[in-house]
Parts: C-alpha cells; structure tokens; sequence
C-alpha cells in the first residue's frame, strides 16, 4: 500500500487510475474504536475482579491494550498515516486525562470532606471561647473579603497604570528595567513578600507589629506583576489600526487610550484582575506574618491581629485542639469556603469577559 | 472650506533610513490628487506626512516643508492633534471601532473629542455622513449594531462616512478601495467625486484606471534603486500623465512595462 512509490508501474499501465483509487482510503467505521475500547474495559474488568489484579493495575493496563489494538487494528486497515493520528489522539487524550485527575480529586476531597461543616453558625460565628465543637470562620472570612479587597484597590490602579505606561508611552531603557523588575516581582516567593510588608510597618509601628493592612501590602506585592502582565498582553492585543484611526480623527493619545484603546481591551484586562484577585486569595504564609491569628472579629484592618481564610485552615489544622475531629472539620470547612469564593471568581471572569468583549455578530 | 497644500524639498525619515526624498508638489484645493507607483516607494509615507500621521511610528521624522493654506504644518507650534482634525484620512483596511455601534462609529470624531451633541443633531450627521458615503439605506435600520458586523466593503464606507463626519478640510485616502468590490469602488468613486466640490482630495491608489477616473492631476512615484528612498518622478494633469508623460519609467509603469 504505502509502497506504490517505490514499485515502477509496468510499462503501458497508466498511473492516473492508481492515483484516483488512493483518494478513497479504507476506514474504520465509527464504532470500531468505541468497541475496541469496550473490550478493554471488559478485558480491565475481568482482570480485576476474576484474576485479582488491583484497581489501578488493571485500569492502566485496560487502556494501554486499548491503545495497542486501535493502533494495529488502524495500521492494518487505514494505513500508517491514519494509526500516527490515533496514537496522537490517544496520547492527547491520556494527557487531558492525567491532568484532570488531581482537579477532580481536589474537588471532591473538599466538598465530601468541608460540606458537612457548612451551616448557617459556622458561617454567622467566630471561634471566640470556642473549645471543642461549634465555632466558625465568620471572623477569617471578613479578614479574608478586607485584606483581598485593600489589596486589590492598591495593585489595580498600580497595575493598570503601569501596563498602559509599558504599552503605549514606554520605549527604550526605562520600559526595558519595568519590564525586568515585573518579571523579578513575579518570581517572589509569597513568604518574602509577607517579610518585607512586616518589614515596612516594624518601621512605623515598632516590633510584633500585626494588622490586616500589613497584609493587603504584602498581597499586593504579589498581586502587582500579574495585573501588569495582563494589562500588557491585553493592550498589545488592541490593533494599532485603531489607534491610528483615532489619531487620524484628530483624538489626543490620552483620550484614545481611555476612550478607544482601553473599551477594546477592557473584557481581558478585568478577567486577568479577577484571576489575579483568585491568584492571591488564597495565600496563606505572608497573612501568617503579617495579619497574624486570632480568634475574634476584628473589621479594622489598621488595628491589630486580622484572621483570614487559609490563615484560619492552617491553625485549624495545626491545633484542632481535643477532641481533634472537630477543628479538623472546621479546616475542611474553610477550604470548601475558599475555593468556591475562588471559583465563583473564575466564573465571573469569565461572565465579564463575555459580556464586555466586542460583539461581532449583529 | 478646502485648503491647498504646498510640499517643497520634503524628505522623510525612518530613524537614519531616508524613506521619500526631495519631494515638491503643490496640490489644489478642491481637486483630486492621485499618487500611483510601486508598492514600497513611499506613496503611503509621503500621505500620512500631510497630516502627521507618520509621527505616531517611533523614530519617523520629516525635513523641509509642507505648507497649508500658506502656514507652516511642521512649526514647533502647530499641534498634530489639530491638524489632523482638518485633515481627516481613509486607511487602506476598513478600521471601524469594535466597541461602538454603526452610528457611534459615525459620530466618534465628536463622540471621542468629548463634544456635546443633541440627540438631533447626532443622528442629522449620522445620516447625511452615512448618505454621502453611500450606506445609508443599506444600515439605516440597524444603526445600533456593531460596525463590525457590515461587510467589509460596508465597514470601508463606515470609514468614509466615519472620516467626513467631522468634515475636515482636506480628506487622504490610502488605497481606500484595495479591498472593495468592483460595485463598492464605483459607489466611493462616485463619493470622491461629490466630495471634491467641498474638499481637497488625496487619494493612493495601485489602480491606473482609478486614477485616470477619479483624479485631475497625478503624481508618479518611484524607488531610485533597492534600498534606495522613494521620488517623485513627475506629476502633472492626470490626462497628460496617462497620454504623455514626460518620464520613461513613467509611461513604462502605465503602459505595464514596468520592471
């Protein structure tokens, strides 16, 4: 078959036949991968239940036979090209596969583990004089809106500014250092930055310093580099017709910027904020230095120890006290807590950028 | 309300790469000027330096002069911003704004300025900008959709209507109809033809018989060698220019001999 090439045709048989004949190329009907993958699964199962193999034994070796029968099967009917692909469809699908599994375990570790701590008074109460049972994250989850909100109202003009600045004004040296020094900010390990916030107010506050502000600060030395990298790559987006067709209409650059380059662009800006804000959320060790721990509410982020979310699932963890059961179901708890407020953010990152991107259908 | 502009000696510069040298040309006032030539011989470069546009690329800058009206466009004092307010321009790909609706396209040289427009008298420039520029019927009855949504040809008109709407006095045209069909050409043809009763019109085009249709005087540009920058070879009537040219390679290019 694939050989046609090489073999001469006789003298007096015409080539333009042979080659029409190999525009239709045997098939496999649709169904044959979907039994092929029935039988290794029955082959999965039996090897499992009647020989006695272990569960991931079998699984893997159920879908690695499976690869090998569609492989052969399709080198021998459709040709080499056509068996290359299913082996790249599988691989891809293999990889999909891999990847997905840590998600799909994480999530349901969290949700059977943390669902049956969630209830109205674990939400409504604090873990003041609570020994034992009962208590909540009231305080850590207001800690946790607080600090994220302070620290997003400081990274987000910052950030904004600065991606405007790299994208439309800065050229040559200095744009270069920004550029340089975002990239150094972005590779800050989350402790040195809980570091150099504790740093910074030691300086005005004196040692053993601790407020939420602190770790606002710290979050947004994190938090900065990404706004500025999605900005960035989001204005680059923006063609520079539209800029040019601005200009041509007689707009000053600034009003262009705000009024045609920023509208164009604003449906990815917000999204890499929200996934930024979700980035940051979740950081527990600067909060630790910074924000400290404690047991009560406190909503002022400018006067003393702030609780937050993983801040609170860490000492949870930590000291779930005697018996343990219950603060570990606590730190459960929080994390469900965590991670839907995470995930709600993804998911309304991506209703803005459906709803604010340019439509192009009428 | 059209303005003449007179180039002497103009030489433009991409950083220390000279990209058109040692141009004079005067253009009339309510007339067509039409620039031909081979692609890369700075027809393009010579346009957007007759409003400023070609300062927006970093390094770009222009020796000589360029006068409108008798003032100085290049004076330290002169604004780009306000000059490219009285000399509006049509870029070779349809550029609509992809936030904005049909109508707010129209309108967005005042709409973007900030200027105060009655409701009235928004959709009285909407309208007569989009009837001059030959769209009016075909989106009169969806002015709030996107002006990414018309054809391309549609959002070239948009352009057109887009650009006349703040009614500048000289209007350049890059190629306006290298992406249209034969059908919309004729339609923003028949546009620069009424436009120039009001406007001094300058129009790039790599169609001789655009040019022979549309324009009252030529101009013919070519590369002085590979690497070499841009000239003007000759410019005059456009019925002398296409009957007889007083420069070989300009009646090589025309006859198609070029090259």
């Amino acid at each position: 078959m694939s050989s046609t090439l090489a073999t001469q045709p006789p003298p007096g048989e015409q080539a333009t036949p042979k080659f029409t004949a190999r525009l239709h190329s045997p098939q496999l009907p649709r169904w044959v991968p979907w039994a092929l993958l029935a039988g290794s699964v029955a082959v999965g199962l039996a090897l499992h239940f009647m020989v006695g193999w272990g569960r991931a034994l079998a699984i893997v070796v159920a879908w690695l036979g499976y690869m090998g029968l569609l492989v052969t099967v399709s080198g021998r009917v459709e040709g080499r090209r056509k068996a290359k692909d299913r082996l790249a469809t599988w691989l891809v699908t293999t990889a999909f596969v891999l990847a997905l599994l840590p998600l799909g375990s994480l999530l349901w570790q969290v949700v059977s583990n943390g669902l049956p701590a969630i209830n109205a008074g674990f939400l409504n109460s604090s873990m003041r004089n609570v020994v034992g049972e009962g208590g909540g994250i009231f305080h850590a989850l207001w800690g946790t809106l607080i600090v994220t909100a302070l620290a997003a109202l400081m990274s987000i003009p910052i950030g904004l500014a600065t991606g405007i600045y790299l994208v439309e004004y800065g050229n040559g040296r200095m744009a270069r250092w920004i550029t340089f020094l975002v990239d150094v900010m972005t590779g800050i390990p989350s402790i040195v930055a809980g570091l150099f916030a504790y740093a910074l107010f030691v300086i005005f506050f004196g040692e053993g310093v601790r407020m939420g502000f602190g770790g606002a600060v710290a979050l947004s030395v994190l938090m900065i580099p990404l706004v500025v990298r999605s900005t960035e790559e989001m204005l680059k987006l923006v063609p520079n017709e539209l800029r040019e067709a601005s200009y041509a209409l007689g707009v000053p650059k600034w009003r262009t910027i705000i009024k045609v380059v920023l509208p164009t662009a604003i449906a990815g800006i917000i999204t890499g904020i929200t996934i930024a804000i979700a980035r940051v959320i979740g950081e527990t060790a600067p909060l630790l230095i910074i924000c400290g721990s404690t047991d009560s509410v406190n909503f002022n982020p400018f006067d003393g120890r702030m609780m937050t979310l993983p801040v609170f699932i860490y000492s949870q963890y930590k000291n779930p006290g005697v018996p343990p059961e219950f603060g570990i179901e606590r730190a459960w708890g929080a994390a469900l807590v965590l991670t839907v407020i995470v995930m709600t953010l993804n998911l309304v990152a991506r209703l803005i950028s459906y709803y604010f991107s340019p439509k192009t259908k009428a | 309300m059209a303005k003449s502009i007179d180039v002497s000696d103009l030489n433009i510069f991409y950083g220390d790469f000279c990209a058109v040298e040692d141009v004079t040309i005067p253009i009339a006032a309510r007339s067509v000027t039409a620039f031909i030539g081979p692609s890369g011989c700075g027809k393009s470069t010579f346009l957007r330096s007759l409003n400023r546009m070609h300062e927006v690329i970093p390094g770009a800058r222009v020796e000589g002069k360029i006068l409108i009206d008798g003032a100085d466009l290049y004076d330290p004092e002169v604004d780009p911003v306000e000059v490219r307010r009285q000399i509006g321009m049509v870029f070779q790909r349809p550029n609509p704004f992809p936030t904005m609706s049909i109508a707010e396209n129209v309108i967005a040289g005042m709409r973007l300025n900030s200027r105060k427009l009655k409701k009235a008298e928004a959709a009285e420039i909407v309208e007569g900008s989009l009837r001059r520029a030959n769209l009016w019927t075909e989106v009169k009855d969806r002015l709030d959709k996107p002006g990414s949504s018309l054809s391309g040809g549609q959002q070239q008109r948009l352009c057109i209507a887009r650009a006349i709407a703040v009614q500048p006095q000289v209007l350049l045209m890059d190629e306006p109809c290298s992406a249209l069909d034969p059908i919309s050409t004729t339609a923003i043809e028949d546009l620069i033809h009424e436009l120039k009763e009001d406007y001094t019109i300058v129009i790039v085009t790599h169609n001789m018989q655009q040019a022979a249709r549309v324009s009252a005087t030529t101009a013919f540009f070519n590369l002085a060698g590979v690497g070499r920058p841009g000239q003007l070879i000759e410019y005059g009537p456009t019925t002398k220019i296409f009957t007889t040219p007083e420069n070989e390679s300009t009646e090589a290019y025309i006859s198609g001999r070029f090259g």
